[in-house]
């Protein structure tokens, strides 16, 4: 089997789940020996002007030169995964629509805000089509691994639609909640091993949503503890902000 | 004869972390343009901070660089505690310090690797190094694994740290995880030792221009990297609550950009301003690499910041094995172990404050300043990376480089450029604030 061509481009991120493949030690030398990689900026000069199998992007869609680049990567690819929080649900850089974009230009810039054209912020599945989502900040790598596999034996990989505290239950963490902090676990789509709880931190939603939270017993979690819908709604909003874009 | 005329334009610079062009141009034989020019989308992270809780400052900012998360994390405790007045513990500034470390060392690493080797063993990347330099490449992953094996069990993660947060940590290393964290460390000693005799084998390009260096200073014995004033080669020293005064962001006329200066018309940071500056607080080990490399201070060659990254590196790698050692004999206070979330249950008090942060990370002096309310939230914030504070020396060594080469073929001038400008380890995803932006 030929093996397939496979490119890394970034976006507006911080480069962080780039890294992460990095992080894998000599075991990254056994995953790119299953692709011909072709391009890949941060780590490479090579250059490469023909089709893609496999397009990996990460980073959110900000502005219009961003939107023109990702259409053109989109035609000239088989396949396009998205990759990280910035580029599957809009992560971090998506705080920005909390506010009028011309008034968060001015706040950074001043007076030379109008060199900085932004847009607000996408992610790249509200742009162009994606066949692979792999979430979280940054990515956790059994993860990643798990869905090259799937990308080589051309199947679908399902992100878990179960909340981080499954996964936190098996761990046998002590509930944030019940150490009186509050935690976005129980809106969060697992798959990360609870990786923030283990380490005594709270879950911050990274890896979005799921599709079908339990609402009720959200509600009682939060009349129990007296804890405002607000102080919810505000800690979503760090990484899940780009959801009300339809 | 010298080139004439000439034109370069590099446009998506490789083997940096974010996005950069360089723009050169000579017109009969002389430079008429010579240019760094930023070209990352912006991402307002100072602006989104507004109005989020102070506790939620480091994981904010920590998302600023993938590569530096931990340099971002550490001067952004030290700004949120100085705004809260939160004096942190003997325990967690040693916990702290061997965070910086790894930081050091990894990014480093990176660098040394597989962003400058490629250069000096004369290919496009670290790719076709994979089947001529397998070895090498193998120790390169080895040893950036260590750093971030040591980090997981330290703070959860390299990218992007869990556990350490405002007030201290959220989890503990236990008797176990010590002596862990200490058999990786000092199992990466031979391959650094492998590193070094790799790397003064190579020869890098010559060159020299004087220029002002920053970093931070101290009084006592230690390297300084987490805390200390800022002092500068050309005799200033001042206290980080005035960095303001220190990078004296300046508009450059005909053009929109902001810069920084101090003394002279643009100052360095990174690995050789420290080198320069602290020379004598490196370890004996870090001083013996520093001779084999035939680094001394003061340095005014560029391309020897990636010489003065390798010595730093073996100086962290020392002064980390050093701090776990004296751990495994007095052991972790675990009762110092934090539960903080939004500061829920009120544990730590806040205030009204205003708090900067200065810390030495992989690529120079790094500052954050946050203004808080009664309540604990953000009303502004500034952050200054050491990218932003570099363009404008890498510039003037662009400047002073182009015309001594001129009589070099295009395409040796043109990789002249990128490993000047790469040997300073631009890091343009960091800039969040843009400060040396140049539009043609």
């Amino acid at each position: 089997m030929k093996k397939p061509k496979i490119a890394f481009f970034d976006f507006a991120c911080c480069e962080g789940c780039q890294l992460q493949v990095a992080n894998m030690g000599e075991g990254v030398l056994d995953v790119l020996a299953a692709f011909d990689v072709v391009e890949w900026r941060e780590v490479m000069s090579e250059k490469w002007d023909k089709k893609y199998d496999v397009a990996i992007i990460e980073g959110s869609i900000t502005d219009n030169h961003a939107v023109k680049r990702i259409k053109k990567i989109r035609k000239k690819t088989d396949i396009l995964l998205a990759y990280g929080s910035c580029a599957t649900i809009g992560g971090v850089n998506g705080m920005k629509n909390n506010f009028e974009l011309d008034d968060i230009r001015k706040y950074v810039y001043g007076e030379s805000y109008k060199f900085f054209p932004t847009e607000i912020t996408k992610a790249v599945h509200q742009v162009v089509k994606v066949d692979y989502f792999v979430n979280g900040c940054p990515v956790y790598i059994p993860e990643f691994v798990t869905v090259l596999k799937a990308v080589l034996q051309g199947i679908p990989y399902y992100v878990p639609d179960y909340a981080v505290c499954v996964e936190c239950k098996l761990n046998e963490n002590v509930c944030m909640y019940a150490k009186g902090i509050t935690c976005l676990g129980p809106l969060t789509r697992a798959g990360c091993n609870s990786w923030c709880i283990n380490n005594g931190n709270i879950c911050y939603g990274c890896r979005g949503m799921v599709s079908n939270p339990n609402e009720k017993s959200a509600q009682d979690i939060l009349a129990k503890y007296n804890i405002p819908i607000e102080l919810i709604m505000n800690k979503m909003n760090m990484y899940n902000k780009c959801r009300e874009i339809v | 004869m010298p080139i004439q005329n000439l034109n370069i334009n590099v446009e998506y610079l490789t083997r940096v972390e974010g996005h950069g062009n360089i723009v050169i141009n000579v017109k009969e034989g002389k430079l008429e343009t010579c240019k760094l020019e930023i070209v990352e989308s912006p991402r307002f992270f100072e602006g989104m901070l507004r109005g989020r809780s102070i506790f939620e400052a480091q994981h904010i900012t920590s998302r600023i660089c993938g590569i530096c998360a931990c340099g971002h994390t550490l001067a952004s405790i030290q700004a949120a505690e100085d705004a809260l007045g939160i004096i942190p513990t003997e325990q967690t500034i040693k916990l702290r310090k061997i965070l910086l470390d790894l930081e050091m060392l990894d990014s480093h690493l990176l660098h040394i690797y597989l962003l400058v080797a490629p250069d000096l063993l004369g290919v496009k990347s670290f790719v076709p190094l994979i089947s001529s330099h397998n070895e090498v490449v193998r120790r390169a992953l080895r040893m950036k694994k260590t750093c971030n094996d040591v980090c997981d069990i330290l703070v959860g993660r390299h990218v992007h740290p869990i556990s350490a947060i405002v007030g201290g940590f959220t989890k503990l290393p236990g008797e176990k995880d010590i002596e862990n964290m200490l058999g990786l460390l000092q199992g990466m000693r031979p391959d650094m030792e492998e590193t070094v005799n790799l790397i003064s084998k190579l020869e890098f390009p010559k060159f020299g221009r004087d220029t002002e260096y920053v970093a931070l200073v101290s009084d006592d014995g230690e390297y300084p990297l987490l805390s200390g004033d800022v002092g500068s080669t050309d005799g200033i020293r001042l206290n980080k609550n005035d960095y303001r005064k220190i990078t004296n962001e300046f508009i450059v006329p005909h053009s929109t950009a902001k810069r920084t200066k101090l003394s002279r018309e643009s100052y360095a940071v990174g690995a050789l301003a420290r080198f320069n500056l602290n020379y004598e607080k490196l370890l004996p080990e870090a001083k013996r690499v520093a001779e084999m490399l035939g680094l001394k201070p003061k340095c005014i060659n560029p391309f020897l910041n990636t010489a003065a990254q390798l010595v730093e590196c073996v100086h962290c790698l020392e002064h980390a094995i050093g701090i776990l050692e004296e751990f495994k004999k007095t052991k972790i206070n675990h009762d110092e172990q934090i539960v903080v979330g939004l500061n829920e249950n009120s544990k730590i008090p806040v205030r009204e404050g205003n708090g900067v942060g200065a810390v030495e990370v992989p690529r120079g002096i790094l500052f954050h300043n946050y203004q808080t309310d009664e309540k604990g939230y953000i009303r502004n914030a500034n952050c200054i990376i050491p990218t932003n504070q570099n363009t404008g020396n890498i510039e003037y060594d662009l400047m002073k480089l182009i015309p001594e080469i001129l009589d070099k073929s295009k395409e040796e001038i043109t990789l002249l450029s990128e490993m000047l400008v790469r040997a300073y380890d631009p890091c343009i995803s960091c800039s969040t604030h843009l400060l040396n932006i140049k539009f043609i």
